[in-house]
């Protein structure tokens, strides 16, 4: 103690109490356990290794016995800006000119779903929240091709949708036969506009969408569909797969008043996408056409693509799964930073040398965060690209994600390991013992994502708050696909779907990391080391 | 370490006297051991509480207005096992590496040269405790599931199967959990003894617990997600609690739990092994 006191006199008192010179001390200890060093890189390992597990293949024997892996069936039908896109539903359709309208009034729309999953059971009634009927004009009835439509929804009133991607809402409410709604579509070249009234006489422009290069002769009719209910998912524990259950919509139109068609032309119907999308399997779909009303009946979703809801096709998140497993690494490494040397008495030397508790543990978190993002990094970077050669090579097509949202996934990536290794390290240092310490952080980090994630124990509503409020909203950085309010679907990180913004989710964590760091500095200062 | 190796190297060289120790001194000086220490019978009672808290959350969740969902009422009374699972892990795990970081195995191995006969005698003496705690988390899930579930369109008047103990899959189903526990405190045992290290040990159980499905729900082929299904000691483990769907299960209930049984066998192999190879 008096040596202590007279060092702190000397002028060599300056350097000893470098930032500097306990960052270089804190690596140098970090550096000469080999254990450490190699969990590191075991961690860094583990995040590749999960994609050099034989992944699914797509396509199958053709012809001749020769196969063939991939395949238009192996893709995710694209829209017309190269997006994913669900495009499956019942088209009632006339060919149009360039220059025509449809108007129609809706008297009523009407659900339900086969409860067991499959066909022939009895129909329970119940409308989901974004089934969808209304007018349509479409390019062609190709899936995935260019489309504007004015509809009545579930339980979102009115709105008016173009491209998947684009929504406007119009008047809000539940049409009944009580309270009925007009929709209008007008097309004049490449540009469609759509209007919507409660009483036929007034009407309120609700958008206008230009839909570049739609074709002289485009589809325009009625249409019905409903998507897979997320709701009504069968849960199983085990991991074995859980669907959803299929639903469809019943919309009864009249007035239905047609411009711009070649004169003898009659409708026709087309189910869009049916038998093509798994998920969405043609549920009866048709029409009747009792007097001058048209009763449509269709299942499926137009809207954007997600991985896993809407067919077959892999997700860029998929290839980051191995994060999982060298995450449970870091963490071990993380907590062994701390414990190690409370254990081992270490600390005691650590803390005679620099005496400033809090700048001891800042020194270590900054050094173990900066260690465990370096191993991050390139560990993400080549898990990215041997899983997608792996999904190449089987056949899948990955979804496409927008232009550059790799780099923030590999980044997050390694900030997600970094400040998930500081929390450990403030868990570590106050709870003192390794293996509850352990299991602490990784019960933090790892079940929330297990409970309410791919092995879906929990409803996905019940299950929504875990992954939002406990350190796994970090998973969020590895958020691959735009969030679309129009589109009810489940989070289901596997397929790179989070609750959170990666940001959002990011910052949870960091909180999570901040309040550890923080109470461990506090007891530090607090105890007997 | 100075100190030790010697006193325990003339020990074993002394072939003329075989050690005395038997199975039942073992026993009883592990018996001891656990009794003694004060951090033992905390976290069993944790463990049993966080079981019938998780499981009785997760029953209070789930929600089947329609009266027609397909779930498995045993199997979400018994969802708590998941984390339950993790605080015996920690026991079991503590139960060999607090040994290693104190340095008392090496007393314990100089009074106890035959290390096989050591490493029964933990895994015999942590069993029991754990199948008590078992014994008690799992009817305490039962009972929250059936107590809770029917009030959320699940059970019997819905067409469920029973989740009461007096039917046959549902009786399999809970005896099975508490066999389940007890074969992941003996894989813990038997991995701890391998690694020592308690941090380690901890990272490599809850490792191969939690994220080994994972990869199979991404991977995509069918076949091969099966296979890790069936390999992985967790969800393989966990087949025991179905009680609907049997048919779709990746693996039968009872072979389920004999490949977790062989994960949990390997890891004390393994440990013994490289505690008898290795110097303490």
């Amino acid at each position: 103690m008096t040596a202590m006191i007279t060092r702190r006199g000397t002028a060599v008192r300056a350097e000893r109490d470098g930032f500097g010179e306990l960052l270089h001390a804190e690596w140098t200890k970090f550096r000469t356990v080999r254990g450490w060093v190699v969990g590191m890189i075991v961690a860094g390992l583990l995040i590749i290794a999960v994609n050099l597990i034989p992944g699914g293949e797509c396509g199958g024997p053709q012809s001749g016995g020769q196969v063939t892996l991939g395949g238009p069936s192996c893709a995710p039908t694209l829209g017309p800006g190269g997006e994913a896109v669900a495009d499956s539903f019942y088209f009632v359709h006339q060919p149009m000119a360039s220059t025509g309208s449809i108007t129609v009034r809706v008297t009523s729309m009407t659900g339900s779903y086969s409860p067991g999953g499959a066909p022939g059971q009895e129909l329970k009634s119940a409308l989901q929240p974004w089934s969808k009927a209304g007018i349509i004009i479409k390019a062609s009835t190709r899936p995935g091709s260019a489309y504007a439509a004015m509809m009545v929804t579930g339980e979102h009133g009115v709105r008016m949708q173009w491209d998947y991607t684009q929504d406007a809402p119009g008047l809000a409410g539940a049409v009944s036969a009580a309270a009925p709604r007009w929709l209008r579509l007008t097309r004049s070249g490449d540009t469609i506009t759509g209007y919507d009234s409660a009483d036929g006489t007034h009407w309120a422009r609700v958008g206008a969408a230009t839909l570049p290069g739609l074709p002289r002769a485009a589809q325009a009719g009625l249409f019905a569909a409903s998507p897979t209910s997320s709701n009504l998912i069968s849960q199983s524990a085990t991991g074995s797969s859980s669907s959803g259950l299929s639903t469809q919509a019943t919309a009864v139109f009249d007035d239905v008043d047609l411009r711009g068609t070649p004169p003898s032309s009659r409708w026709s119907g087309t189910d869009v996408g049916g038998g093509t999308n798994a998920a969405y399997p043609a549920r009866d779909g048709g029409y009747r056409q009792p007097g001058r009303a048209l009763t449509v009946t269709g299942s499926g979703d137009i809207a954007p693509g997600l991985p896993g809801g809407t067919g077959s096709g892999g997700s860029v998140a998929g290839t980051l799964a191995g994060t999982f497993a060298g995450l449970i690494a870091v963490l071990v490494v993380a907590t062994m930073f701390i414990t190690a040397e409370l254990r081992r008495g270490l600390i005691r030397v650590t803390l005679t040398a620099s005496p400033r508790r809090n700048r001891v543990l800042a020194a270590k978190a900054i050094v173990l965060g900066a260690v465990t993002f370096a191993a991050g990094l390139p560990a993400a970077y080549m898990a990215l690209l041997t899983g997608e050669r792996k999904q190449h090579a089987g056949g899948i097509s990955v979804y496409p994600v927008p232009a550059l949202t790799e780099v923030p996934m590999i980044v997050g990536t390694a900030a997600l390991l970094a400040v998930a290794a500081v929390l450990a390290l403030g868990i570590g240092a106050v709870l003192r013992r390794s293996a509850a310490a352990v299991t602490a952080v990784i019960a933090a980090l790892v079940l929330p994502y297990f409970f309410a994630g791919p092995l879906a124990v929990l409803p996905a509503g019940a299950a929504d708050w875990l992954p939002r409020a406990t350190p796994a909203a970090g998973f969020s950085v590895q958020q691959g696909y735009p969030r679309y309010p129009q589109l009810d679907a489940s989070s289901t990180p596997a397929n790179g779907y989070f609750p959170l913004a990666p940001w959002a989710g990011f910052a949870v964590l960091c909180l999570w990391a901040a309040l550890a760091l923080g109470l461990a500095g506090y007891l530090l200062r607090r105890r007997d080391a | 370490m100075t100190q030790a190796p010697p006193a325990q190297r003339a020990h074993t060289a002394d072939t003329s006297r075989p050690p005395r120790a038997s199975m039942r001194d073992a026993l009883h000086a592990e018996w001891t051991k656990a009794r003694t220490l004060p951090g033992t019978g905390w976290p069993l009672l944790a463990a049993a509480a966080l079981t019938v808290i998780v499981s009785a959350a997760v029953a209070a969740a789930v929600r089947c207005p329609s009266g027609h969902c397909a779930e498995d009422p045993a199997k979400i009374s018994l969802t708590g096992i998941c984390a339950g699972q993790a605080v015996i892990a920690i026991v079991a795990v503590l139960a060999v590496s607090s040994e290693h970081s104190t340095g008392m195995i090496r007393v314990t191995l100089a009074a106890m040269p035959r290390r096989a006969t050591v490493l029964a005698a933990k895994a015999a003496v942590l069993t029991g405790p754990v199948l008590v705690t078992a014994a008690v988390a799992v009817p305490g899930s039962v009972l929250a599931g059936r107590l809770i579930l029917p009030g959320h369109g699940i059970g019997p008047a819905h067409g469920h199967p029973d989740p009461s103990l007096a039917s046959g899959p549902a009786l399999r189903a809970a005896a099975g959990s508490v066999l389940y526990l007890a074969l992941i405190a003996l894989l813990s045992l038997g991995i701890a003894a391998a690694v020592r290290d308690g941090a380690a040990a901890i990272g490599v159980v809850l490792g191969l617990l939690y994220p080994f499905p994972i990869p199979g729900q991404v991977v995509g082929s069918s076949s091969w997600h099966r296979h890790l299904e069936q390999l992985a000691p967790m969800t393989a483990g966990l087949a025991i609690q179905a009680t609907t769907g049997l048919r779709s299960l990746p693996i039968s209930p009872w072979a389920g739990l004999g490949v977790l049984a062989g994960w949990a066998a390997a890891a004390l192999l393994a440990g013994g092994n490289l505690l008898r190879l290795r110097d303490a």
